[in-house]
């Protein structure tokens, strides 16, 4: 065991990868010499050399492209994206190719290819650099959808997502990379992709979520502590697959949910969670669910960045009254 | 004897130069005035001294991520300074320098790197784009925009600026093929300051030139030393004129350097030598433009201090208006989502500005 932070955990993951199984090849903007622009491909390049470290052209649509035609010969690309608001030039790749290539050839050809995308807010970025982009892609059938909120899970589910039969969006709150330090194992270990995580064990209200909203879902669950509330938290961990059993199993216990995400509002991550708690448990609740969210404006620029972004009071505030129903 | 493929290749590998590194001229120099000669030099030590300031000012927690262009001046005051009021441009993250010289306010630069959205707002009347972070997607804005003062029969040119590292995007190409297919006054300026981020042009192209992509477009394409502000000039002397009477579009390609990190949030150690970066101050466009008019009897050492001083008061006074601003009123994120704001963000905005009254409140009675 090792202390990590997740960046170091991601990197570690890819290494080990990449000693494991040859067909892993890593790609994208400055994932090469430069080890990424948060380091999280720091020391490959050294070690794996220019022909599986590769720093591609600055061309995102040339970079999941490319990727898809890899990964169809053979090859396990895994491909950074710098930012989440630069998935948009390959957009067209992502949802008319990788995603239902599986599909559309019934079953001859796969594109099992990782998208790592450092992404959300909070760390005082320019435009562009803060998106949540998770909701625009759970509505394309054909691509799983992972979000890690602990070094632990960021190493287990990047393997996992790199031995996955299918192709996986990666992404890693940003806000989170450096913001602890976790034992990790250094050897080889999965998470596996669909599975929740049940984050703080309570009994009187449920709160989902997923990504750099944790560490805030979990604070509001300590501040309802002391007041009498007891809150559980589900870390999600993945949103394509969602896992629905933990969150029946956990509705069924405490019959009041708050769903939290920092996507704008509508149709958001939250929406759908809210309809699938609709369809499979409505009648184990005792109040209506309530969202917290962003808003449903453009990433606010740095200075009004904090109006925008879910906190504890805001979530806390949800609490209570899902509690006081 | 020259390949076929090196003769077709040759004009776009020439590099077009007016001044020497020494300040001597070497090729002819464009037809201005002493008073614009040195408005150009004024300009160059004004963007240097901002440039410097907002680094500083980041380093000191004062501002967000910022790009800072030193070296690129030549660049930045060349490509901008014969644009009519009409015209337009649609500048990168690096490109705040052609922004003022084009009539952006330097508040409005320093607010937006301090992280509010006015700062995107150009002044009525000032045709500057918003600074587009998503790489090369402007240029097809630029060549847009032109094409519609064609279409309207109006002569207003449109200048789009991208880095090397841009012309790898899909965007770039297909900026350059409409605007060749519909012969638009547009002009797509690229800043080839060898690096994007950490990777090194080599690893972008493998074209011995990025001008010489104008020949798969039968477009003008010329390259220039970035680092000649009267070399930058000639050259948009050129294309201006040519986009203005009809001749449709032209790619520049001028060769540059930045002298600090990408943004300051990089470390550029990783990826470059000191000697490089001292190989290429030596280079100085600043320091080559006075020596010019030194040489010529138009500037004097005491002129040289008393223009830096200028400067300097100049941007102290721009960073107090911009901090004396305090935060963006709070209601402005939900304002300008539609032309009317929708039921929802009604209800959220209410919800938002109920919610400051009440924490602002709590606050006060705590205190
Ligand atoms: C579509 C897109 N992809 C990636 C980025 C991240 N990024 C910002 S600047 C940059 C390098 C740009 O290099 P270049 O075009 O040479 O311009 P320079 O920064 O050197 O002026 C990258 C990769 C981005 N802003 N937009
Ligand atoms: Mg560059």
């Amino acid at each position: 065991m090792a202390r990590m932070t997740m960046v170091q955990a991601i990197n570690d993951a890819l290494r080990v990868a990449m000693r494991r199984d040859p067909r892993v090849v890593v790609m994208g903007e400055d994932v090469g010499v430069n080890g990424g622009v948060f380091r999280a491909t720091d020391g490959l390049y050294q070690e794996f050399g220019p022909d599986r470290v590769i720093d591609t052209p600055l061309a995102e649509a040339g970079i999941i492209g490319t990727a898809i035609g890899m990964a169809v010969n053979g090859l396990r690309p895994v491909a950074e994206i710098q930012f989440d608001g630069f998935l948009a030039p390959a957009h067209e790749h992502v949802v008319n190719h990788l995603a239902r290539i599986r599909w559309r050839s019934r079953g001859r050809f796969t594109a099992p290819v990782v998208v790592r995308i450092p992404s959300f807010g909070g760390i005082r970025a320019l435009e562009h650099h803060s998106e949540s982009i998770e909701a625009w892609y759970m509505n394309n059938p054909g691509l799983k959808i992972v979000v890690p909120s602990t070094a632990y899970d960021a190493k287990g589910l990047l393997l996992a997502a790199i031995e996955d039969p299918d192709p996986v969006l990666f992404l890693e709150p940003k806000r989170l990379y450096r913001a602890f330090r976790e034992e990790v194992p250094e050897d080889y270990y999965t998470v596996p992709i669909g599975k929740a995580r049940v984050a703080r064990e309570g009994r009187d209200v449920s709160l989902f979520t997923y990504g750099a909203m944790v560490p805030v879902a979990l604070e509001a669950a300590e501040k309802a502590a002391q007041e009498g509330i007891d809150v559980e938290v589900i870390d999600l961990r993945s949103l394509m697959p969602l896992d629905v059993e933990a969150i029946v199993a956990s509705v069924q216990k405490t019959g009041r949910v708050v769903v939290l995400n920092e996507a704008p509002r509508t149709a958001g991550a939250a929406a759908e969670i809210i309809a699938l708690i609709n369809d499979k448990a409505l009648l184990y609740l005792e109040a209506p669910v309530i969202r917290v969210t962003g808003f449903d404006v453009p990433m606010p620029y740095l200075l009004s960045e904090d109006l925008y972004l879910p906190d504890a009071e805001r979530v806390l505030a949800a609490i209570r009254e899902v509690r006081s129903y | 004897m020259a390949t076929r493929e090196e003769e077709l290749l040759a004009p776009y590998l020439q590099v077009r130069s007016v001044l020497g590194v020494d300040g001597t001229p070497v090729g002819p120099e464009p037809d201005l005035t002493p008073d614009q000669l040195r408005e150009i030099y004024r300009w160059m030590i004004f963007l240097r001294v901002h440039d410097q300031r907002l680094l500083t000012l980041q380093r000191q927690g004062r501002l967000g991520t910022f790009a800072p262009f030193s070296g690129q001046e030549a660049c930045q005051v060349g490509s901008a300074y014969l644009l009519e009021p009409r015209d337009w441009i649609f500048p990168t993250y690096r490109d705040h320098g052609a922004m003022m010289v084009h009539g952006v306010p330097e508040v409005n630069i320093i607010r937006y790197f301090m992280g509010d959205e006015w700062g995107s707002r150009s002044p009525d009347g000032v045709n500057v784009f918003p600074i587009s972070i998503p790489i090369a997607t402007q240029l097809n804005h630029a060549v847009g925009c032109a094409w519609a003062s064609k279409i309207k029969g109006e002569d207003a040119v449109a200048v789009g600026y991208v880095g090397d590292g841009g012309t790898s995007e899909g965007d770039f190409h297909e900026a350059l093929n409409f605007a060749s297919v519909f012969n638009v006054p547009a002009i797509i300026f690229v800043q080839n300051n060898r690096y994007a981020i950490s990777v090194p042009l080599h690893r972008q192209m493998k074209s011995r030139s990025i001008a010489q992509r104008a020949i798969a477009y039968d477009i003008p394409g010329v390259r220039v030393d970035g680092q000649d502000v009267l070399a930058v000039i000639s050259v948009f002397r050129e294309a201006i004129d040519r986009a203005r009477s009809g001749g449709g579009p032209t790619l520049i390609e001028a060769l540059t350097y930045r002298y600090g990190p990408h943004t300051t949030s990089d470390d550029p150690k990783r990826y470059r030598s000191q000697e490089e970066v001292e190989e290429w101050q030596a280079r100085d466009p600043i320091e080559r433009m006075r020596r010019y008019l030194v040489a010529r009897g138009l500037w004097t050492e005491q002129e040289d201090e008393d223009l830096w001083a200028w400067a300097r008061e100049q941007v102290a006074a721009a960073v107090a208006e911009a901090e004396a601003m305090g935060r963006p009123d709070p209601a402005a994120i939900f304002d300008y989502v539609y032309a009317e704001l929708p039921w929802h963000l009604r209800e959220q905005k209410e919800k938002l500005l109920a919610e400051l009254a009440r924490r602002q409140g709590e606050v006060k009675s705590h205190g």
